[in-house]
Parts: structure tokens; sequence; C-alpha cells
């Protein structure tokens, strides 16, 4: 019986997986540099997340106080310490059960008398960093989720940084809405307006207002300026939903529904201060500062003014998905126009085209019947190559078309040392059968030797990689391992398949000697 | 069709000092190149910021350099064509913080006057990844060396791993010269470049260095210079053609595959002539350079067959129950 050839069987089933993933419709996903879009690597500004984590501490603070009826005053934030003084004595084995209670292992307490002091400790300061990026991470990727992109990527990148890659980005006027997206803090806050000392605001600098724990900020439209005190009645956290509507002159405005703690402190809020003025603020600027009439007690409110369409969309979107704990900043940009992604497409397919028959046509030449061999194994390479990244999802870049390239040249260099080794033993007056067997067998340690190293340069590249590159090195590692497959398993099947027909007369034609 | 008839060996070795001396002086010289002219560190490394912007029909360059100079934001920018003079890059050392900040916009307004054109590409990398991704990418270089010189030590020898990686070093460091006398600016392309070129280049003398272990083996009654002579000759058709394809591939890349890629392929022609004449003729006499000495590689080896054939031996006997 004949032996089965499981060289060439393997060769085959290599060729109908490529085949097969090839015609299901699967292709690698073009890179940004390809495709065009928009690549960013941001950094998180985390100490103004450390600085909002203590105000918020600070809301909580009023909040539990005032819940059980603890009269107290001056409270105020410095840097990540909190300070407040409590009226009554007796308060005082409450209140540190309510801080104890309410904050926990977040700050370490310190009383003087009837004064608390609440210092962020540093593994809260650490936890604030941390739960900022993670934040931003979700907050980015909702926003442009709900924005309505085809598949844009955000992730962590190392521990402080965020990555954001939005392709398919048509115009420049998109590609400035999304980062405006990206970067919007999305910060509502509700804050009490100090009617004692509003009227003084305009001589006021901001080290005073901030010695009466206020805070000067501007209307967003006539820039007047309010006198608010510095801790928040609620904010945005506290926020369950916001979307598009229209106010009373027809203007876009964005409606927003408090959860229920929220609509309790509003509900309370405005019923013990009726006549007085509560400044809706997102992001620093005050949108409107109406005067309460009477108790909202169902959570809901309204922002209006200076809002277009499409910035009353984008805002409602970024107020949805939650406000940026951190404001976020740009440490590396690239946006590449979908025009150019076709020229380097056309570019380098040219180029690869080129190559490919320069090599093939050079390899018959030299070879003959070889040569072809040595062909059909680096078409079924390439076809590999490309099967592969697309059934993994993986992501061809221009550099990764540069690897494919340069794997046209690499990949026959095993064909080419085995077929030097095949005329070596034949001119010793081998057989072509013993000339086959011993060409494979001398040839393999070098191949291997050769393809693990460059394989190893291959992985420190895409290890310490970044974005294109690393698409650099992964073609060239898959071009490498599809090599051993096809240029070294694959041929010695076709020999072996045509060996009862390999004629010692015609080595001419077989492998382009002289017999 | 065959290019390398002759199949006695070709003396290299008695002219190894020759290409030793010639390859020291080129070393050298791209050292000193390099240390007083510096390397032309694109945006990727040095931080920047870089705008391609293709015009219908020619670029007026003299007058976007007057506008982008007597802007405020681009002032002390360069413009150079890009591929074409159809296409011009501006580069300036500033990049900005703000997410919401549009350089492609304000670039629109200060050229608005000089024709029409589209913006095709913005690039903009702040100072701190700069630094990062230089130190990433010599680490990629240093993690890449030492895996090379560990396999290779193990699966030769250490002499045969330290003279690959010291033809590596040799093969970097003209390449660098000559990228530093070309002014190539070097981006992220350029790290992969070079260290596809390590690869290559190790490619090459693996084959060699493999054909030499093989010599060591076969030819017991030859002297070292011999073996190598032999060994180098019966590669050199191998290495001149793989060399030969992977050039001519190089080269329609750097032909046709656009101006982006240009400085990537530039790299790599330089790095397969460099890497190439390395291999036939530096890292082979490297090996004479460290002391290989034959008899002793031969005798180390005939121990470790002896010891395996012991070890068969001990294990047949304990399968048969007699020990």
């Amino acid at each position: 019986m004949k032996k089965l050839n499981y060289r060439l069987v393997l060769f085959a089933l290599a060729l109908i997986f490529a085949l097969s993933v090839l015609l299901s419709g699967k292709r690698p996903t073009l890179g940004l540099d390809l495709q065009g879009g928009l690549h960013m690597l941001l950094g998180v500004k985390t100490d103004v997340a450390i600085k909002s984590r203590a105000k918020s501490i600070a809301t909580n603070v009023a909040y539990f106080l005032d819940n059980e009826d603890i009269y107290y005053a001056n409270l105020a934030i410095k840097d990540t310490s909190i300070s407040f003084e409590i009226l009554d004595k007796d308060d005082e084995l409450q209140t540190k059960a309510l801080i104890q209670e309410n904050l926990g292992d977040a700050v370490e307490t310190k009383e003087n008398g009837l004064n608390f002091e609440l210092i962020m400790t540093e593994q809260e300061k650490l936890n604030t960093k941390e739960n900022a990026i993670n934040q931003a991470v979700d907050t980015i990727r909702n926003r442009l989720d709900q924005f309505g992109l085809a598949e844009p990527t955000v992730a962590k990148q190392g521990s402080d940084k965020i990555l954001v890659e939005v392709p398919g980005i048509k115009t420049q006027e998109d590609e400035q809405r999304i980062r405006d997206l990206i970067a919007k803090a999305a910060h509502l806050q509700l804050m009490a307006v100090d009617e004692a000392r509003n009227t003084r605001v305009t001589t006021m600098s901001p080290e005073e207002a901030s010695s009466f724990g206020d805070v000067i900020l501007y209307d967003a439209k006539t820039k007047e300026p309010y006198l608010l005190r510095e801790v928040p009645i609620l904010d945005g956290s506290m926020l369950t939903d916001a979307k598009v509507g229209y106010d009373n002159n027809n203007n876009p405005s964005i409606n927003f529904t408090l959860n229920g703690q929220g609509a309790k402190i509003f509900g309370d809020f405005s019923g013990k201060n009726r006549g007085k003025r509560m400044a809706i603020v997102l992001d620093d600027k005050i949108y409107s500062a109406p005067v309460i009439k009477e108790r909202i007690g169902a959570g809901r409110g309204q922002i209006t003014g200076a809002f277009t369409d499409e910035e009353a969309h984008d805002v409602a979107i970024a107020l949805r998905s939650g406000a940026l704990l951190a404001p976020v900043e740009v440490m590396e940009k690239r946006s590449v126009g979908p025009s150019l992604g076709a020229d380097s497409i056309r570019a380098s397919m040219f180029a690869l085209i080129f190559g490919f028959v320069a090599v093939i046509a050079f390899m018959i030449l030299y070879y003959s019947a070889a040569g072809l061999i040595a062909n059909v194994a680096l078409i079924v390479n390439l076809l590999l190559i490309v099967a592969v990244m697309a059934l993994f999802g993986a992501t061809l870049t221009l550099p990764g078309m540069a690897g494919i390239v340069l794997t046209v040249g690499m990949a026959v260099d095993a064909n080419v040392i085995i077929s030097e080794r095949i005329r070596e033993l034949l001119k010793e007056g081998k057989s072509i059968t013993k000339a086959i067997e011993d060409g494979y067998s001398n040839a393999f340690s070098a191949i291997w030797d050769a393809n693990i190293t460059t394989l190893i340069a291959a992985v420190a590249l895409y290890v310490y990689g970044t974005g294109s590159v690393k698409g650099f090195a992964l073609t060239m590692s898959i071009g490498i391992l599809a090599s051993m497959l096809t240029a070294i398993l694959g041929t010695h099947g076709i020999y072996e398949y045509f060996l009862p027909k390999i004629n010692k007369n015609r080595l001419k034609f077989w492998f382009g000697i002289k017999g | 069709m065959e290019f390398f008839k002759r199949t006695d060996p070709i003396a290299f070795m008695s002219q190894s000092m020759r290409f030793g001396v010639l390859s020291l002086i080129l070393v050298v010289a791209s050292w000193v190149i390099v240390a007083i002219q510096g390397l032309n560190y694109g945006i990727d490394f040095a931080g920047g910021t870089l705008i391609q912007v293709k015009y219908e029909g020619k670029a007026p360059l003299k007058e976007v350099r007057s506008l982008i100079n007597g802007s405020e934001q681009f002032n002390g920018a360069q413009v150079n064509y890009f591929g074409s003079e159809n296409e011009i890059v501006i580069r300036t050392k500033t990049s900005s913080k703000v997410v919401g900040d549009d350089v492609s916009d304000e670039a629109k307004k200060v050229l608005s006057s000089s024709g029409n054109f589209e913006i095709r590409r913005v690039d903009m990398v702040g100072p701190k990844i700069g630094s990062e991704l230089r130190e990433k990418g010599l680490m990629a270089m240093l993690f890449a060396i030492i895996g090379i010189l560990a396999y290779v030590s193990f699966r030769f020898e250490w002499r045969f791993g330290l003279a690959s990686v010291l033809a590596l070093v040799h093969d970097v460091s003209i390449t660098l010269g000559i990228l530093s006398l070309a002014r190539v600016e070097i981006n992220l392309d350029i790290l992969a470049a070079l260290l596809t070129l390590l690869g290559y280049s190790l490619n090459d003398t693996i084959i060699v260095f493999d054909r030499i272990r093989e010599g060591l083996g076969k030819l017991k009654n030859l002297e070292l210079t011999d073996i190598i002579d032999t060994s180098v000759t019966l590669t050199l058709s191998r290495t001149t053609l793989t060399s030969l394809t992977t050039f001519f591939v190089v080269l329609s890349l750097y032909l046709f595959g656009g101006e982006i890629i240009k400085g990537f392929s530039f790299t790599l022609l330089v790095g397969i002539i460099v890497g190439t004449y390395s291999s036939i003729f530096i890292a082979s006499p490297l090996l004479i350079w460290l002391k290989l000495s034959a008899r002793e590689y031969q005798a180390r080896e005939a121990k470790k067959l002896q010891r395996e054939k012991e070890k068969e031996r001990m294990r047949a006997m304990y399968e048969k129950g007699t020990l």
C-alpha cells in the first residue's frame, strides 16, 4: 500500500482553511492609517479627581449632618482635607459615628474640641486615581458608543493612559465634535447662591470668596458673576437620565432626572430655601439661576440657554454617560484623512504585487520546476497570513503591509536553502529520492534557527512597539510561522507527490541544473 | 540557471584582516557621525506636531513658509515637500494637550489664502510620550539582542552567540551612521526597520553558522579557517540569492510604496547590503578572533554524544531489567 503523504495533506488543509476563511467574506480590519480616522492617547489629570473627591466628601458630610439635624458651621475644603465645627457638644459622639459609618477608611479624623478635620487617606487617594482612570475609560466608551460611530476602541493603556481609536471619520467637523465630546467634563452641579454676600460679588476676589466657603462662577451667556456656596447641593453623580427637550421659548434644552437620593436632597433643599436662588452649573459655567418658588419633589430639572441642537444632543450624551471625574489631556494624537489612507493602500498594494511578481519570475527562472513549487508555497503563505489575521480580527496597518511585502522576500528563503542543498547533493551523485530527503533534513536546522531568531526580534517589537508598529510585528510573526508550514512541509509534500515522475535525465527541468 | 558553479572553497579567511579593518573603520566612523551629527528624531521620539497638506496642483512652498512663519502658533515650523510637489508637510516642535484644540482647523485658517488644499494627516506627540517611546524602542532592541544571544548560545556555543551579536552591533551601527548622514527622520517605523534588519542579518549569519557547525562535525581533519571557507563558499549562493530577492522586494517598496514608508524601506535597503556583507565577511572571522577551536568543539561534541549514548545504554539496560 502507498504511504500516506501527510505533508501534502497538511498543506492542502492549510490551503482549504485559508480559502474558506477568505471566501466566507472575513477580512482583516484595516488600521487607522489605511482607512483614515482618529487615534489618541489620553492622560488623566488625577490630581483634579482627588480634589473633586474631597469636594464630594464635603457634600456627603453636609448631607448626613443635615439629615440627623446636627448643627454645624464653617464647612470648608482645603486641598484634601475637610473641616467643620459642630455647634452642640452633645452631638459629638453621633458625629463621630456618622463619619465612621459614611466615610469609613476614606478619611482620617482629627478632633480639636468641636472642630473636626477629615483628611483623605493615601489609600483613598490611590483608589480615587484608579477609579478616575477606569471611570474615564467607561465614560468615554459610553459617549462614543452613543454618538453612533462604527466600532470605536477605548482601552486603558499602561497604568494611567487611555487609548482612543475612532475609525471612519469623514470630515474635520465630525472629528472636532468627537474630540469635544470626549473632552467634555459634563460635571453637573446644583449650587446655592450665597444671597447674603452676592451683592458684593463684583468687587470680591476669589481668595476672599474662598474664605467664606464660596466660589465665584460666571453665567455661560451673559458672563455675569455669581457668588455660590462651594460645596454643591448635589452633583451629576445622582443623575439617572438626560434628554434633549425644548424650553418655553422653543430653544433646545436638556431635561434631567435625579435618582431617589438626589430627588430627596433636591426636595429638602428647595423646601427649606424658598425665595432664594439655586444655580445650575455645568462644567463651571452657570446656565441658569432660578429663584426657588416651592419645594421641588419630583427630582427633575432643566438646563436651558446657550445651546444649539447639536450641542444639546452632545451634552445630553455626556451627562447620560456620566461626568469625567478628572479632565483628560492629549498625550498623542494622530489623525489620518480617508483619502490618504486610500493612497497608502494603493501604493503598498502596488509594491506588494510588483515585488511578488519579481520574486515569482526569478524563482522560476533560477530553479525551474523547483521554483514553481516554491511559488505555490509562497502564494499559500500569503493567503494564510491574510486568513489568520481575518480570523482573529487582527488589524492590518501600513507597516503591516510592509511586513507582508517583506515576508514575500524572506519566505522564499527557506526554499532557496532547500533547493541549494538538493542541487549540491545531486551534484555529489546522490539519487533523486536521497537528495530530496537529505536536502530537507540538512536544511531544516538552518531554517529553524534562522526563523526562531527572526521571531525573537518580531516578538520584541510586538511587546515594546505601539500602534501600527505592532501590526508590522504581527504580520511578520504570522508570516514566519506560516512559512514553516508552507515552505518546508508544503513543498516537501509536493516533491513526494511528484517523486515517481522526477527523472534523473530531466534535472534541468526539475531543478534548473544540468544533469 | 546557476550563478555560482564553483565548488572549491574560496579563501575568504585569508582576507579577513582586511575586512575586519574596513568594518572597524566603518563602525567607528558611524559612531563619530552619530555623535557629531546626531540622529534626526522625528515627532514620534522628539515630540511635536506634523501636518500633511495636499494641494490641488503644485504647492506654493514659499507662500506657505511665509504664512506659517507669520502665524503665532506655527512660528518656527519647518515646511517641506512630501513625496511630490503637490504635497507638503509642516513640522513643529510644539504640541497641545487640550483635547478640544484643533490643529488642523488652525492650520486651515493660516493657510486659507494659499489655494485649494486638503489636510490629510495630523500627528501630534507630546514630549512625555516621545521620551517614553524612545525608552521602549531601546528596550525592544535590548530585549531582541539578549534573546538572540541566549538562543544562539544555547543552539550553538557562546562564541557563536557573541559573534552573531557583534555582527548585529556592526550592522546597526553602520546603518545608523548612514541614516544620520542622510538625515533620515527617525520615527517608530525606522525602529521597526532596524529590528527587522536585526532579524534579517541574523538569518544570514545563522545559515552560515549552521554550515560551520555541520562542517565542524563532518570535516574532522580540516583546520577551522578551511572549514569556515568551505561553509561560506557553500552558502554563498543562498546568501546572495535570498539577499537579492529581498532587496528587490524592498526596492519595489521604496520606489512604489508611497512617501510614508520611504524611510522604512530606505533603512531596510541599507540594512540588507550591510547585513549580507557582515554575514559573509565579518561574522565568520569573528569566530576565529574569539578563539573558537575546532578541536575543542569537536571534543565537546564527542563527549556530549558519548554521554547521550551512555544514557541510552543505561535506559536500555534498565528497560531490559539488567540494571
